[in-house]
């Protein structure tokens, strides 16, 4: 290999990268998952299907973008599943009933999913709610409003070229969706690592005090990193709403917790301070290649449940033990 | 005292024997951290363990009271084989750990938590009377006036350490291990605890105690080991061994002197700080002013508000009133930021809460608050934040590389951490809240040597100390606060023990 001629300086600082953020374990594992699905189904292994799982993953990947950040401060956003509902919902609901033009919508979607995020990050920083009860109010506010717009119905049928951006592959590859993604997660991963922002989102994780004390404005930075999950849950609702064609009340029901798993899996800890976008890749994608590859194989949604729960613990068991070890 | 204490007395022989330790080792995998050690501990007696940190210390005692298993060696109590495999075990033994920080539920009551684990019962219910009177006689015992129903968290530290105390007591402890008791308490509460030491004393209870404070030990202890690389280098018949001859067995050489010289200030006024008061009540009407290369010391016993005072000049907690000026430029303090634009850095007083991200590396504790010098634009490079962190690290003397976890390294290393993080932005004004709290002897003159430097170099510097010693041997002037105000500045030449302590206690 050619490697082998690296200076031992390069070699020092190569290693500390990749164990950054436990991110080698799920990776291991991802490889390994895709290995055993290579020969448990003949379909597993090809371009297309790869494209299939990045698709399925599209949704779950937006919305874990965010959640890293909330999980790197500290924090937990329950209602991003919610918040996805009603961002989905005021989108269809401003085209249909208020008749305004698609991308306008589009936009205001969005709009509504950040300002979810800053009645969370307000009730967290002002009225000094702990964020999991912050934002399990507003998961059950969200979904309130999201049946509200349209008594609990369904908004079917937007034009071709919406539902185009999730269905129609650009020289064979990448659909507009997942190029979003692909392209949320590179800037954000940019964002944590190399951006003061980011690396002061590490700090407040840690400790908010040191970090109060260090000069940064925790508040603030609480209140944004909630915006942009909001903001990040309306992105995901507008990918969904292509992808399906429709605007549903109970769209993402229950998708949080498959967005806080797949940030685990990916080495971020709960307690704050630690997680990184690769390891929320990673972990966002052995998610999506369990449930493709389950699928393939023809095992049952139900049993799925199951393999994915141990999973989760098997994956945060590992990081665990080899962090002690360390 | 209740029937159930009288049972467990008459079975344990007279006090003849106490604590016989002999040839106790242990390894952590191919570390020794104690190797050899042979100590007895007397009945009645107070035996200090020094050392510096890493020395073996807290590893003996956690041995002691059965936390740990040695890895070789035995021990004899009260005259039997005595081999705890856990700490249950040694309390029940009559050997009980009062540990440096407290292990309470504070959502629970005295009472409660003085039987945690092994509460009263009676008919299959818990015996909440019978439970409180026992609590309540031990707290006498202490002269503790608080009744048993409190809750902990409600008590101040000083006073949780009694309950911890009480705890161990209410089981017929013979012996107990306080590892730096005093690290949290202010004058009058360690002069308190010092006075129920001897009261236990006095009814035949020993004790080990743990300290890194010098000056307590002579006050304290009967018989004083010295701990260094996990063997025993010393042990005198006396307290009264001069300060300067354990430090010099703590460590291993022989030091000439644990303060720096101090080189003249100028007399340019760097802060000038004019009817400071807090918004909280902490401190009314301050004054003062620091000139550059000038250290002023900040005296005074825990809630005299010099802590409250140092935080409100930092801009981390908020003024009432009064005007903060350096160089000539009156400021507006409204956060931490306004501070340190200002030319106001500070290293807190609670390193692990306030001034350190344990679980980050030493390059990431270095940047923090300092990205705008290690990068442009708000973009951070890895290379140029090793760089920095290389940098910052060189200029303190860290012993410990970029990426290494903060939480790994010692206490004076952290410490040195934390300084050298400000160090980048050339600071005007350096306050240091407690430098040396849970910093051992060895590193704590290269501390006060560093502190001297910055003051060489032009730099204002407050130093606050619960250390006498420390303020004396540090400042060109000590500031003395008592409750809240002002008792007077004293210069080098008259400073003394009984000097600050006649104001502190005004």
């Amino acid at each position: 290999m050619t490697t082998e001629v690296t200076s031992p300086r390069a070699k020092r600082n190569l290693l500390p990268r990749i164990a950054f953020g436990g991110v080698a374990g799920p990776l291991i594992g991802l490889v390994l998952l895709c290995i055993a699905f290579s020969f448990a189904s003949q379909y597993f292994l090809s371009i297309r299907n790869a494209l299939n799982v990045l698709d399925q993953v599209t949704v779950l990947g937006i919305l874990a973008i965010g959640m890293t950040m909330v999980i790197i401060i500290g924090g937990i956003d329950l209602s991003v599943g919610s918040v996805l509902a009603l961002s989905m919902m005021s989108m269809g609901w401003l085209e249909r009933m208020a008749g305004l033009p698609l991308p306008l919508a589009m936009v205001l979607g969005v709009l509504t999913g950040a300002a979810c995020g800053l009645v969370s990050g307000c009730l967290i920083t002002f009225a000094r709610l702990p964020a999991f009860i912050a934002t399990l109010a507003i998961m059950s506010v969200a979904r309130g409003l999201a049946n509200l717009l349209t008594d609990g119905r369904q908004i079917v049928g937007y034009p071709d070229w919406f539902t185009n951006l999730a269905t129609v592959r650009h020289l064979g590859f990448f659909s507009v969706t997942v190029t979003v993604f692909v392209v949320l997660m590179i800037v954000a991963g940019i964002f944590l690592r190399y951006r003061a922002t980011g690396r002061n989102l590490f700090a407040i994780g840690g400790n908010p005090e040191v970090a109060r004390l260090a000069g940064i404005d925790v508040r603030r930075y609480t209140i944004l990193t909630y915006v942009v999950s909001g903001a990040l849950a309306g992105v995901a609702a507008v990918t969904l709403a292509a992808r399906l064609d429709s605007s549903q009340p109970s769209a993402g029901l229950g998708i949080e917790l498959d967005t806080i798993a797949a940030v685990v899996i990916g080495g971020a800890s709960l307690v704050g301070g630690v997680g990184s976008i690769a390891g929320t890749l990673i972990g966002v994608l052995i998610i999506g290649v369990l449930r493709n590859g389950l699928n393939l194989v023809g095992v049952s949604p139900f049993f799925q449940m199951v393999v994915i729960g141990a999973v989760i613990a098997l994956a945060v068991t590992f990081d665990t033990m080899s962090r002690e070890r360390k | 005292m209740s029937a159930h204490l009288a049972e467990a007395s008459p079975g344990r022989p007279a006090e003849t024997a106490g604590l016989s330790v002999r040839g106790i080792s242990k390894s952590f995998g191919p570390i020794r951290v104690l190797e050899d050690v042979s100590l007895d501990i007397r009945p009645g007696e107070c035996l200090a363990i020094l050392g510096e940190n890493g020395a073996g210390k807290s590893t003996l005692s956690s041995i002691i009271a059965g936390v740990l298993a040695p890895s070789g060696g035995t021990m004899t109590w009260c005259g039997e084989a005595y081999a705890p495999r856990s700490p249950a075990e040694a309390l029940s033994a009559g050997i009980g750990l009062i540990h440096q920080e407290m292990r309470l539920l504070p959502e629970l009551s005295i009472a409660e938590n003085v039987f945690v684990g092994r509460l009263p019962m009676s008919g299959g219910r818990i015996d909440r009377r019978q439970m409180i009177q026992r609590a309540e006689a031990q707290l006498k015992r202490l002269g503790l006036d608080v009744p048993a129903t409190t809750l902990v968290g409600r008590l101040r530290v000083a006073a949780q350490q009694q309950v911890e105390i009480a705890k161990a007591l209410t089981l017929e402890a013979k012996l107990l291990i306080f590892d730096e008791p005093t690290a949290a308490l202010g004058g009058d509460e360690t002069d308190r605890l010092f006075e129920q030491i001897d009261r236990l004393k006095a009814e035949g209870v020993s004790s080990v105690y743990i300290s890194h404070r010098l000056e307590e030990i002579a006050r304290i202890a009967d018989r004083v080991a010295v701990l260094r690389d996990g063997r025993l280098v010393a042990v005198h018949d006396t307290a009264s061994v001069p300060v300067r001859q354990l430090v010099e067995e703590m460590v291993g050489r022989s030091v000439d002197r644990l303060f720096p010289d101090l080189d003249p200030p100028s007399d340019r006024v760097v802060l000038e700080a004019t009817g400071l008061t807090s918004s909280e009540g902490a401190f009314q009407d301050i004054d003062f002013t620091v000139r550059a290369g000038e250290i002023l010391g900040i005296a005074g016993i825990v809630g005299a508000g010099r802590t409250e005072l140092v935080r409100a000049i930092a801009g981390v907690d908020p003024l009432a009133s009064g005007r903060i000026t350096v160089a000539g430029e009156p400021l507006r303090l409204k956060s931490p930021r306004d501070a340190f634009d200002a030319g106001i850095v500070m290293v807190p007083e609670d390193r692990k809460g306030q001034g350190l991200l344990l679980k980050q590396t030493i390059e990431d504790n270095i940047a923090l608050g300092n990205f705008d010098l290690v990068g442009r634009g708000g973009w951070v490079m890895p290379a140029q934040t090793r760089r920095f962190a290389e940098g910052a690290i060189a200029s303190m003397g860290v012993k410990g590389r970029p990426e290494q976890r903060a939480g790994r390294l010692s206490g004076g290393n952290q410490q040195k951490v934390v300084i050298a993080k400000w160090l980048a932005r050339a600071p005007k004004l350096f306050i240091m809240d407690e430098p040396t709290r849970g910093v051992d002897v060895g590193a704590r003159a290269q501390i006060y040597d560093a502190i001297a430097a910055l003051a060489r170099s032009g730099m204002a510097v407050v130093v606050v100390s619960s250390d006498l010693d420390e303020v004396i041997g540090l400042s060109h002037r000590v500031m003395v606060l008592s409750r809240g105000r002002n008792r007077g500045i004293i210069e080098r030449r008259d400073v003394s023990h009984v000097a600050i302590m006649e104001r502190a206690t005004t």
